[in-house]
């Protein structure tokens, strides 16, 4: 071996060398962050009539159903999910690697109500039907241990009292009728029914993902059937849009499918590649949810509800459909 | 000679303090490896689902590709190390493979396979490298100062992995948030790692065996030695430990931490690790391994006692990371140090391999049971299940480790 001289001599220059690389390319590398658009808004004015608003890139944006790929209202407000209904519009803003998100409520006219900070990554969020219940899920990381490699942490605000609850992990779960304690235990995807207090979501534990009925009010939540995720309860409340796991096994993929509330009868729908969305219902007889494409890019596509027909390209470049009027 | 070096010993020239080049040199490998992979840990999550926008079922999926490449790799390189007698090698392989998987992660894109792929090849390369580094250390030690060389080591590595996430903000915050840079920059720290490996640790070149024995009787010859003692003790004080995840989640269910402080958590106890490791190393050499190793299980009962105990705030706060870092510090290099005095020089790599694969092994049976009992009985009472066990496993483990081979 050479003298410890030059051995240090060679260290303290690689040292330099390599420094000077990782600093050099992490100052000139692209940001992450895009700049945000200047003004309020952009793209085409639009019709008149009942609308769709969808994310555009992460830029919350208005279509008209009637035309919903032609012109596109993009305002400068970003967000990773988004959902509205009756004059409530709900944002999960973006997770940078250096910030953490928020929930933050709206009025139509998108001035900011409340604002709720927030530890993950956005992943569903709904507003109720009469536009007064908040319900958000987010992926948490470092939450997980020995045997599952994620975590979810489910929320709810009920905008009329300020109640807030941070995680159904709080809630009393009765499983097939017993009372139920689990580490596991994991929420996502709310629904909630016209009542603004019974909910539907999806409970994940022991490696299964059970579809629950929960009590608002009461703090409850119990299992009525397995393999149901990301449920959506239609406009008229008679049945429930969901991503069914193909063969019980997520890592399949899952198949878009609707469950009648009454009987449980289970139709699958005619779109066949794998969705991981909570589907949104454009009217009782339509769902709409995004798929993403190899590159990235997100589109929301429509089917009907009923199993017929086959799936449509409803906005191009765009997720978080919901109906705003 | 065995028992002699498990007990108290008094180092011949007396120069307690001072630990080996080589020592030295290694524990600068891990420190520095130790920031590259601590910084592709701290951001990989969010990476995989802010940057990729993974499903949690593909986040899961590559999560346990993480952990189940090192146990198989980590016996093949202690086997290899000792069968060529080439530590320095194999170790370097190891640190190699992990450095070439950061580029790998750069070069992946968005390809969910070609991610676990290079994951996998990173966790291959720690498998391969963790028992003929601490086999290195153990030779070129003397077995009295053992204890001392291990807790040096521990310290450096508990600093590397300490500056890992602080390093990855600070490339993030220069790169405006975007994540290739972060592991160009572990890239470059990784090779640095390898070249300090390359230029200042010095290889032990044991005299060449007389015969090539096949591989079987190479196993059957490390685990003789072991069989006994060690390894059931290793095994028995791995059942003892539940794992970080479930006593930081119950820490924070208890004191009701905002999530966003829990990796906090696992600083704070970093911290109480790579503090104490070294004088506790140096206590161990002083007045006897086992005793230190002792004190050490004693924090992880206080631990689990604490966890339902009725304390609660900011004290259990300060109290658990502190102890819980305190158990790392008394038990994870001191156990290496017992081992490297008791097995032969040219079975050493093998023979560490085997103690720290049972060990993971056990632990892994002992998260699930704790999980079950939690499941069953809820927190509380798996805390005092699992005290109960460490308690009862403890005086076994140490009759074990007293007992004349």
């Amino acid at each position: 071996m050479t003298s410890l001289r030059r051995r240090l001599i060679v260290t303290v220059l690689a040292t330099v060398v390599l420094a000077g690389i990782a600093l050099g390319y992490a100052a000139l590398a692209p940001s992450a962050a895009a700049p945000a658009p200047s003004g309020v808004a952009a793209g085409s004015p639009l019709g008149s009539g009942p609308r769709l608003q969808v994310l555009t890139n992460g830029l919350l944006s208005t279509v008209t159903r009637a035309d919903p790929g032609g012109p596109r209202e993009v305002t400068a407000v970003r967000c990773d999910r988004a959902h509205a209904a009756a004059g409530t519009v709900a944002c999960l803003t973006p997770a940078q690697a250096l910030t953490a998100t928020s929930l933050v409520v709206m009025d139509s006219a998108l001035r900011p109500r409340t604002t709720i900070p927030l530890t993950g990554f956005p992943n569903r969020l709904r507003v109720s039907a009469s536009g007064r219940m908040v319900a958000w899920t987010l992926f948490i990381d470092g939450h997980s241990y020995a045997t599952t490699g994620f975590s979810t942490q489910t929320g709810v605000l009920d905008t009329r009292t300020g109640r807030t609850v941070k995680s159904l992990e709080e809630f009393a779960v009765t499983l097939d009728g017993r009372p139920y304690r689990n580490a596991d235990v994991n929420f996502w995807g709310v629904t909630f029914t016209a009542d603004d207090n019974r909910f539907y979501a999806t409970l994940s534990t022991g490696g299964r993902r059970y579809l629950v009925e929960g009590d608002f009010a009461a703090g409850t939540v119990r299992t009525l059937r397995d393999n149901v995720e990301c449920p959506s309860l239609s406009p008229d409340g008679s049945r429930i849009a969901f991503k069914a796991a193909i063969g019980a096994d997520p890592a399949q993929g899952w198949r878009l499918s609707v469950l009648e509330v009454a009987g449980g009868r289970i139709t699958p729908l005619a779109e066949t590649r794998s969705v991981d969305d909570q589907p949104a219902w454009l009217d009782d007889r339509t769902v709409a949810y995004a798929l993403q494409t190899g590159d990235g890019t997100n589109n929301t596509w429509s089917v009907p509800a009923d199993g017929s027909g086959t799936p449509v390209l409803l906005v191009p470049g765009a997720n978080s459909p919901a109906v705003l009027a | 000679m065995y028992l002699s070096t498990l007990g108290r010993t008094r180092s011949a020239d007396g120069s307690r303090g001072a630990v080996g080049g080589t020592v030295l040199a290694l524990g600068a490998v891990s420190l520095v490896t130790d920031v590259s992979a601590e910084m592709i840990t701290a951001v990989l999550p969010l990476y995989l689902v802010i940057g990729l926008q993974f499903s949690p079922a593909a986040y899961g999926l590559i999560d346990g590709l993480y952990t189940g490449a090192t146990v198989l790799l980590r016996l093949a390189g202690g086997h290899l190390a000792d069968r060529i007698s080439r530590h320095k090698a194999v170790a370097g392989a190891g640190y190699l493979l992990s450095a070439l998987a950061k580029l790998g992660l750069l070069a992946a894109g968005t390809s969910a396979p070609l991610i676990g792929l290079a994951i996998t090849a990173d966790r291959a390369g720690k498998g391969l490298r963790t028992a003929p580094r601490d086999a290195l250390i153990t030779l070129t030690e003397p077995p009295e100062r053992l204890g001392t060389a291990f807790g040096v080591h521990r310290t450096m590595d508990a600093t590397g992995a300490f500056l890992g996430p602080l390093a990855a903000v600070g490339v993030l915050a220069l790169a405006g948030g975007a994540f290739g840079p972060v592991f160009l920059a572990s890239f470059c720290v990784a090779l640095l790692g390898v070249l300090i490996l390359a230029l200042f640790v010095q290889d032990v070149r044991l005299p060449a065996p007389r015969e090539r024995k096949p591989a079987l009787s190479q196993w059957r010859e490390a685990l003789a030695p072991a069989r006994s003692r060690l390894l059931p003790a290793a095994c028995l004080l791995g059942l003892a430990t539940v794992g970080d995840g479930f006593v930081f989640l119950l820490l924070q269910r208890r004191t009701d931490l905002g999530l966003g402080w829990f990796p906090l958590l696992a600083v704070g106890t970093s911290l109480a690790y790579l503090l104490l490791a070294a004088p506790l190393g140096r206590l161990a050499d002083r007045f006897g391994r086992l005793r230190v190793m002792i004190s050490g299980h004693a924090c992880l009962v206080a631990v689990y006692l604490l966890l339902d105990g009725p304390l609660g705030g900011w004290p259990l706060l300060v109290l658990i990371p502190l102890l819980y870092g305190t158990f790392y510090a008394a038990t994870d290099g001191i156990l290496m140090a017992m081992a490297g005095a008791v097995l032969p020089p040219e079975l050493r790599a093998t023979g560490l391999a085997l103690i720290q694969s049972g060990q993971a092994l056990s632990y892994l049976v002992s998260s699930v049971l704790f999980g079950l009992a939690w499941q069953a009985w809820g927190p509380g009472p798996a805390c005092l299940a699992a005290a109960a066990a460490a308690a009862v496993v403890l005086p076994v483990a140490v009759l074990l480790l007293r007992r004349k081979p």
